[in-house]
C-alpha cells in the first residue's frame, strides 16, 4: 500500500464529487434525473456509452483472459464490438424515436398493458442485478488487494460513492463521470499498450513470435481451444455477447440523453470507435502480461487472472503506471454502477411506480421522490447481495447479464419495431420464455452445478451441459413471442403504423 | 414541461395525425424499402461473418496455420472483425444521411400539413 495509490484515488472521489455537485444543481426534474434533460451532444454521449460499456470485466477481465488463454480471452473482445453493429443497425434510432426513460416506454409505444411494462421492468431489474453484482465483487476484490483492506469495506466504498452521484447528481452527474472515466481509461490503456509495443522493438511480428514461448501452453497459446473445449458452448457465449448489448438497459437508456435520432446515430458511432479502440488494445495488454508479468505471478495475484493489466503497468512503468492504473479501474467500476443503478430505479420508480401504480399521472416532484428512493433501494439491495457474493467469478455474472439481455428484450424489442402482427400477449410470452429459460438452465449449469469441490455453488454433476445458455435461451425468446402473438386474437394494425412512422421518421418522438 | 402535459399533447396530436394514411402513401413506403434493402443483407452478412469465426475455429483446426510469420490466419480473421465494423460503420453513416433526407420530406410534407 503506497501513498500515490491512496493520492490517485483521493483524486478521482473527489473530481467525481465535484462533478455530482454541479451537477445537481442542474438536476430539478423527472426528465433531468432520467436523462440530463436529453441535453448531451452525440459526441459526449459517445463516450459515455463508452464509458458505460467498458466495465470491469472488460479492463481486468479481458485483459486477464487474453494473459491466461491467448487467444480464446479475445472472443470477448471481438463479441463485445460486433455487439454495437447490432445496435447500430437494428436498434438505436428507432428506440430514441419511440422512447421516453426507458425500454419499457418503447415496448409501451405499441401496447398500453401495465402487464407488458411490468414484464420489461422485471427483466431489467433482474439484468440490472446480475451486472452490478460483477462490478461490486470485482471493485472490493480490486480495492481489497491494493489497499488491504476488508472486502465488506472495499464494497460499502464503492456502493456509497454511487449511491451520491446517482441520488444527487441523476444522468447529469454519472454522464459526466462516464465521460471523464472513458477518456481516462483509453490514456491508460494506450500507454500501456505503447509501452509493450516498445519492448517489442514495435514489430507485431516480433510479438506474435515472443509470446508464443511466454507461456506454459507453448504455441498452443497463440490458437484458439484453450479455454473453450465445447464448441456449442463458445459459440452460445459468442452469441449471448452479440445480442445482450442491445437488450442491456443501462446502456439503451443511454440513447434517451440525446434530442434525437441523429445524435442517437452520432453516439453508437463514436462509441464503436471508442470501444474498438479499446478492445485492439486488449491484445498488447494481454500480451504485454503473458511475456512481462508472467503467469505464475498473475495466478497468484487473482486466480481469475483479473490483475494482470494492474501488474503489467507496475512492470513496464513502475509504482506511479501501477497506482494510475489501479485508480483508473476504481473509476471504471464506479461510472459502470452509476449507470445500472439509474436504469435500475428507472425500472422501479418511472415504470413500476410512476405508470403502473400511478397510472402517469404522479406530479413531477413525487416522481423524482420515487427515483430517489428508488435508486437508494437499488443501491442499498445490491450491496447487500455483493456482500454475499464474494467468491462468485465476475466474468460468469457478467456473460450471465448479456444471456437475460439477449434472450428477454431483445426478442421484444425487433417484434415491437419490425413486426405489424405483433401483440401484448406475445411481448408477455416472449419476455417470460426467454428470462425463465435463461435463468433455469443456468442454474442447472456448470456454472452452478460441478463435481469438483469448490469450483462451483453446489457440488454434484451439471443437468445442462453448457455453461451459457444463450444458444437455447435466445431461439426460445423469439418463439415465445411468436407463438404467443399467432395463437392470441388481438392486434392493432393503426398503432402500429403510428410506431413503425414513428420510429422510421422521428415525427413526435418523446 | 411537466411529464403530463407532454403526454397529453402527444395525445391530442395522435388523435389529429393520420398516421395510417402516412403509413400507406408512397414516399414512405419507398423509405422503408431503401432500408430494408440497405439493413436485411448487411446484417446478415456481419452475422454470418461474425460467426464463422467460432464455428470454424470450434470444428476445425485449418485456420491454425500461419499466414503471415507467427500470426496464423484465426488471428487476421479476429482483426477483419474489427476491419468490418468499422468499414460498415462509415457505410451505415453515409447512408443514413439519404434516409434523413426522405423522412424530413415525409414530415415536412404529411405530417407537418395536418397540424
Amino acid at each position: 500500500m503506497n501513498l500515490t495509490v491512496i493520492v490517485l484515488f483521493l483524486i478521482i472521489v473527489l473530481a467525481t464529487l465535484i462533478i455530482t455537485y454541479y451537477a445537481a444543481k442542474r438536476t430539478q426534474t423527472t426528465g433531468d434525473f432520467y436523462t440530463a434533460g436529453g441535453g448531451l451532444t452525440g459526441w459526449q454521449n459517445g463516450l459515455a456509452i463508452a464509458g458505460d460499456y467498458l466495465s470491469a470485466a472488460s479492463f481486468l477481465g479481458i485483459a486477464g483472459a487474453i494473459a491466461l488463454y491467448g487467444f480464446d480471452g479475445f472472443f470477448y473482445s471481438i463479441g463485445f464490438l460486433i455487439a454495437y453493429l447490432v445496435v447500430m443497425f437494428l436498434v438505436a434510432e428507432p428506440l430514441r424515436n419511440l422512447g421516453k426513460y426507458t425500454i419499457a416506454d418503447m415496448i409501451n409505444a405499441r401496447f398500453d398493458a401495465k402487464k407488458v411494462r411490468g414484464a420489461a421492468a422485471l427483466s431489467t431489474i433482474t439484468i440490472v442485478i446480475f451486472y452490478m453484482i460483477a462490478q461490486l465483487v470485482g471493485a472490493g476484490a480490486l480495492i481489497q488487494l491494493l489497499f488491504g483492506i476488508d472486502y465488506w469495506i472495499a464494497v460499502l466504498i464503492v456502493g456509497v460513492m454511487m449511491t451520491i452521484y446517482v441520488l444527487f447528481g441523476g444522468m447529469t452527474a454519472t454522464s459526466w463521470v462516464q465521460i471523464i472515466k472513458a477518456v481516462l481509461l483509453m490514456i491508460g490503456t494506450l500507454i500501456i499498450a505503447f509501452l509493450v509495443f516498445q519492448r517489442f522493438d514495435f514489430n507485431i511480428m516480433h510479438m506474435f513470435s515472443e509470446v508464443k514461448t511466454a507461456t506454459s501452453h507453448g504455441a498452443d497459446y497463440l490458437n484458439p481451444g484453450l479455454q473453450y473445449t465445447v464448441p456449442l458452448d463458445t459459440i452460445s457465449l459468442m452469441l449471448a455477447l452479440v445480442l445482450g448489448t442491445a437488450g442491456l438497459p443501462h446502456i439503451l437508456m443511454r440513447f434517451f440523453t440525446v434530442k434525437n435520432a441523429k445524435m442517437a446515430r452520432t453516439s453508437v458511432v463514436t462509441a464503436t470507435w471508442v470501444v474498438g479502440i479499446f478492445y485492439i488494445l486488449t491484445v498488447f495488454l494481454g500480451f504485454g502480461a503473458a511475456a512481462f508479468v508472467g503467469e505464475s505471478q498473475i495466478l497468484a495475484a487473482n486466480p481469475a487472472g483479473n490483475m494482470a493489466a494492474p501488474l503489467l503497468a507496475e512492470a513496464l512503468g513502475g509504482d506511479f503506471l501501477f497506482s494510475f492504473v489501479s485508480a483508473v479501474a476504481f473509476a471504471t467500476i464506479l461510472a459502470v454502477v452509476a449507470g445500472l443503478v439509474l436504469s435500475g430505479a428507472s425500472a422501479f420508480a418511472h415504470d413500476i411506480y410512476g405508470q403502473i401504480i400511478k397510472k402517469g399521472k404522479a406530479s413531477d416532484r413525487q416522481q423524482m421522490l420515487a427515483a430517489r428512493y428508488a435508486s437508494l433501494g437499488v443501491s442499498v439491495f445490491s450491496i447487500l447481495l455483493a456482500l454475499m457474493a464474494q467468491t462468485m467469478n465476475v466474468a460468469f455474472l457478467v456473460s450471465l447479464a448479456f444471456c437475460v439481455a439477449a434472450s428477454a428484450n431483445l426478442p421484444v424489442i425487433l417484434y415491437t419495431i419490425y413486426w405489424r402482427r405483433f401483440n401484448t400477449t406475445g411481448a408477455i410470452t416472449a419476455m417470460f420464455l426467454g428470462l425463465l429459460s435463461a435463468l433455469i438452465l443456468v442454474s442447472m449449469s456448470p456454472n452452478v452445478f460441478s463435481p469438483t469441490e469448490g469450483a462451483a455453488i453446489f457440488v454434484g454433476d451439471p443437468i445442462f451441459p453448457l455453461t451459457n445458455p444463450a444458444i437455447i435461451s435466445v431461439p426460445l425468446g423469439f418463439i415465445g413471442g411468436y407463438l404467443g402473438t399467432i395463437l392470441s386474437k388481438d392486434q392493432d394494425i393503426e398503432r402500429y403504423a403510428e410506431v413503425k412512422v414513428r420510429a422510421n421518421t422521428g415525427y413526435r418522438g418523446s | 414541461m411537466s411529464i403530463e402535459s407532454d403526454y397529453k399533447m402527444e395525445y391530442e396530436a395522435e388523435k389529429k395525425t393520420d398516421f395510417v394514411k402516412v403509413a400507406k402513401s408512397s414516399s414512405f413506403k419507398q423509405l422503408i424499402k431503401a432500408r430494408k434493402k440497405f439493413i436485411v443483407p448487411l446484417t446478415i452478412f456481419f452475422f454470418i461473418f461474425y460467426f464463422m469465426l467460432p464455428v470454424l475455429t470450434s470444428y476445425t483446426t485449418f485456420m491454425n496455420a500461419m499466414a503471415i510469420g507467427d500470426i496464423s490466419w484465426a488471428w487476421i480473421y479476429a482483426f477483419a472483425q474489427f476491419v468490418m465494423t468499422w468499414i460498415l460503420c462509415i457505410v451505415y453513416v453515409k447512408k443514413s444521411a439519404s434516409f434523413d433526407k426522405q423522412s424530413n420530406q415525409i414530415i415536412e410534407e404529411q405530417l407537418k400539413k395536418e397540424e
